[in-house]
């Protein structure tokens, strides 16, 4: 006799169908056929209606999804490709390794992203849904975590930047200012005001110098006359004797 | 003509041309002399040709009818340029003096002319000098890839740009906060700023070290800084035609709109940039002429400045509006795309649905159909020729407008440091003759003694320069820069212009003057010289003059402040200046006008006053003439 025992978890339809003990054999088969068949479409009923399920979930301007914008012709030009199912699936596998990389689980498949609402611009929606709960979606804080962690890898699988793949609502952190110790202005700087002092006080100093050779050489002019008038060189002849300077020609260096 | 006023004396004051003959020969050392004739004509070249030629003219042509200003340009350049040249190079060759030397040897009582030119040159040159800090300020930063007014700075917690630059642009941002940090307003002094006083260091012992020993080193230095420029310019021009977008810029400068000519402003305008250009009246231009040698052809040398000043304007002009085309075509395409961009992203249609080409009819088609979404996008109107005719001129046109176009030109860093040496050596050259009027002046009026050397006088005078010139390195430094320049540097130097004029016609004697140059280069000055002398040149300056003067006088004085939190923010606001700015803007401008008759009357003054006459006479001796003088009570 088959067990007609119902399992508690089951759903009440099926415990209606609870057969009391002693009927006829025929109407205990008759039900145990119909409680599989009911399994059954209950079965499928589910998986048909998880994605319906899923897809209600995924809707514009849902309060847990982010819009997301491709613009790949801006960013490679005549290197652009074409969007097709293939990204779309590359997409949806990279959200897959973010959420993985956030949570630090291996739990996220593809099929928890769920995608919605495609246009040709190249910008559909997102939501991320639990893979212990399909009903439940990831919140919106978590998924901009998980974005924001991954985001220079979630580019790179699309040779996108920050700029031509667009989370909506999704800011980019700013690179962080690059501040070296000294300011390269201040190096011009010392270098030109160390040429500058250097002339200043090479020409000073040559303006001095040359000042001292003009006067010196006057002074030893001035100094030569006298010694040949006291040696008594004339006409370059030395003459004997000693020079009486009482006939010294003083007056020519007087000033008038 | 026996139009000559009445003038004793004159010939015991300037040296006769027998007197000139022998100095020539004798060659006395005591004045310096240039070296050869191109230093001279490249100082003088240099002097004339500056900033204003790249930030002033280019912006006159273009609003005043592009290719249709060169012909009040040219016209008054001939009218009123060259003769005032002329006649400066001529009077101190004859005269071998600076300015103070020269009018006092024509008349004593014409010393306040030249008083007026040092006052002028010291005013001018402290501010011209701190334009000069900041291109040096800017050149400094030039040597960084990227460069910094290239991007905005990202604020204290790393979310955003700085507010204040992303609501303006980082060229305005590094330019109004990093290098100036300016203030609201002209009265809110704000500090000192460390680095604008270290530039400004800089700037003035440069200058100190080429204007050491006078026309001996700045005749070394004008071999670099008078050529340097044209060579960069032509750098720019080549690369600047390669430049999409530069022939646009080109013709917008040229197209000629000949209805400008019946305006009298254009006219106007065309008189004072060709009389500014020229750097006359600063005293300058006569001291570098009393160096040259006697029998120098000063009638050639003015044609060929004169030549040479005009062609230099023409030719930053077309360097400059090709990168300025260069610059609006990259704005309009940016504004283009913008809009583009906003209009896919609304409607979410493919990319390259709607091109520069279909932007036209796509917006119709759009906003026929749903006109509310066009709305809601706030589009800007796209429009090459607004952004051409964004004319800026002075400190805008070259650290706002020129530095943004660097910024989108490959290897900006060259093209930067490029730029800013062309205006360092533009500005250095000008800033020599400066310095020339200032200390030669300084030394003829025997206000340090007659021992000191040249050195220590050129030194006192950067010196104090410098500290004056502090008021320029505060938070409000720009705003008294554009006071010192719209004031300093514009009357007085008519007044002084219109008055050397009379002086050297009229009181020196046009027969004499004409003689003195059939001396020195030996023909007479044919009818032009003669006409433009007498009548043609004064009437010119004194119309400008007037113009002038009737204009600041009838209009509200304003200036124009950047206030991050104005309404209108990032157009500059309009305020009026405080009360007390007029003391100051009559020490600038009026101070040097009202010292020419000032001075006359003060020497009127003492000699009426002292009641002494001085008898002079001359006794032959056997050594030499004696002169002696008796006073008689």
């Amino acid at each position: 006799m088959p067990s007609l025992t119902v399992p508690p978890g089951a759903p009440p339809i099926l415990q209606s169908l609870t057969v009391p003990p002693g009927a006829p054999p025929i109407l205990q088969s008759l039900a145990v056929t119909l409680e599989r068949m009911l399994v059954r479409i209950l079965v499928l009923l589910y998986l048909a209606g998880a994605p319906a399920l899923a897809q209600t979930l995924c809707q514009p301007n849902a309060s847990n999804g982010y819009r997301v914008r491709i613009s790949i012709k801006t960013a490679l030009g005549n290197q652009a490709y074409e969007w097709n199912e293939n990204e779309m699936f590359l997409f949806r596998a990279t959200m897959a390794f973010a959420m993985r990389r956030y949570y630090k689980t291996e739990t996220y498949n593809v099929d928890n992203i769920i995608v919605c609402n495609q246009t040709r611009r190249v910008s559909f929606w997102f939501v991320v849904i639990s893979p212990e709960n399909p009903t439940m979606l990831i919140p919106k804080a978590d998924v901009e975590k998980a974005v924001s962690m991954s985001r220079h890898r979630i580019n790179n699988a699309f040779l996108l930047t920050d700029r031509t793949l667009e989370f909506l609502g999704i800011y980019p952190t700013l690179a962080e200012p690059v501040n070296p110790d000294t300011p390269p202005w201040l190096i011009v700087f010392g270098v030109v005001i160390g040429a500058v002092f250097a002339g200043i006080i090479a020409l000073l100093v040559s303006s001095l110098l040359q000042k001292r050779r003009k006067e010196k050489g006057m002074m030893e002019d001035g100094q030569d006359e006298e010694d040949r008038q006291m040696k008594g060189v004339e006409n370059g002849i030395n003459l004997d004797g000693i020079y009486n300077r009482g006939f010294t020609d003083d007056d020519r260096f007087t000033k008038l | 003509m026996k139009n000559k006023l009445p003038n004793p004396g004159l010939d015991d004051r300037i040296p006769s041309h027998q007197e000139l003959e022998r100095m020539e020969k004798e060659e006395a050392g005591d004045r310096p002399k240039w070296d050869n004739k191109t230093q001279y004509m490249l100082t003088c070249v240099g002097f004339c040709v500056g900033l204003g030629n790249v930030w002033r003219f280019p912006y006159l042509c273009q609003s005043h009818g592009g290719g249709a200003f060169m012909i009040p340009f040219l016209i008054l350049l001939v009218l009123e340029g060259i003769p005032l040249l002329h006649l400066e190079f001529a009077i101190g060759q004859r005269l071998r003096s600076g300015s103070v030397g020269v009018w006092t040897a024509i008349n004593p009582y014409l010393t306040g002319v030249g008083i007026a030119s040092l006052l002028v040159s010291f005013l001018v040159g402290m501010y011209y000098n701190t334009i000069i800090a900041w291109v040096m300020w800017y050149f400094f930063n030039s040597f960084q890839n990227p460069l910094p007014w290239s991007q905005c700075p990202v604020n204290a917690n790393l979310t955003d740009l700085v507010s204040e630059c992303a609501r303006s642009s980082p060229v305005d941002y590094f330019w109004y906060r990093d290098t100036l940090n300016t203030s609201t307003s002209i009265g809110d002094s704000g500090g000192l700023q460390w680095w604008m006083v270290l530039c400004l260091l800089c700037a003035w012992l440069l200058l100190y070290v080429c204007c050491l020993r006078g026309i001996e080193t700045t005749g070394k230095a004008v071999y670099v800084t008078s050529t340097l420029p044209y060579v960069v310019l032509t750098i720019f021009l080549i690369r600047g035609l390669t430049l999409k977008g530069s022939l646009d810029g080109i013709k917008f400068l040229f197209t000629p709109d000949l209805n400008e000519l019946m305006n009298p402003s254009t006219w106007l305008d065309a008189g004072a940039q060709v009389f500014y250009s020229f750097s006359l009246a600063f005293g300058g231009l006569i001291s570098f002429s009393s160096y040259n040698s006697v029998h120098n052809n000063c009638e050639q040398d003015a044609v060929i400045i004169s030549i040479i000043n005009g062609f230099t304007s023409v030719y930053a002009a077309t360097v400059i509006y090709s990168i300025i085309g260069f610059r609006a075509t990259e704005r309009f395409d940016d504004c283009l795309e913008g809009n583009i961009l906003a209009l896919l992203n609304a409607f979410s249609l493919a990319e390259g649905n709607i091109t520069e080409g279909n932007y036209a009819e796509s917006l119709q088609n759009l906003n026929g159909t749903f006109p509310e979404t066009i709305q809601s996008l706030d589009l800007k109107t796209c429009d090459l020729q607004t952004f051409l005719s964004q004319g800026v001129e002075g400190t805008g046109l070259a650290f706002i407008v020129f530095t943004e176009a660097i910024t989108k030109m490959p290897v900006s860093p060259l093209w930067s440091i490029l730029f800013f040496i062309m205006l360092f050596c533009l500005g250095l050259s000008t800033m020599f003759g400066s310095i020339e009027g200032t200390v030669v002046p300084l030394q003829d009026l025997n206000i340090f003694p007659k021992r000191w050397p040249k050195e220590a006088i050129t030194g006192i005078v950067c010196l104090v320069s410098f500290i004056i010139a502090l008021i320029f390195a505060q938070s409000s430094g720009n705003y008294w820069l554009a006071l010192f320049d719209s004031f300093a540097g514009s009357i007085p130097l008519l007044v002084i212009a219109f008055c050397e004029m009379i002086a050297v016609v009229y009181i020196y004697g046009i027969d004499r003057f004409n003689k003195d140059i059939e001396f020195m280069i030996g023909h007479k000055p044919n009818l032009f010289w003669q006409v433009t002398w007498r009548f043609v040149s004064p009437l010119i300056v004194l119309v400008i003059f007037v113009f002038y003067f009737v204009t600041k006088v009838s209009s509200n004085v304003t200036y124009i402040a950047w206030n991050p939190s104005s309404e209108d923010f990032p157009t500059l606001e309009v305020l009026e200046y405080p009360a007390w700015i007029y003391v100051i803007i009559f020490i600038l401008a009026g101070v040097p006008s009202l010292v020419v008759p000032g001075t006359a009357m003060f020497k009127l003054i003492r000699r009426c006053c002292s009641n002494k006459n001085v008898y002079g006479a001359e006794v032959d001796t056997v050594s030499a003439k004696v002169q002696m003088f008796t006073t008689k009570t």
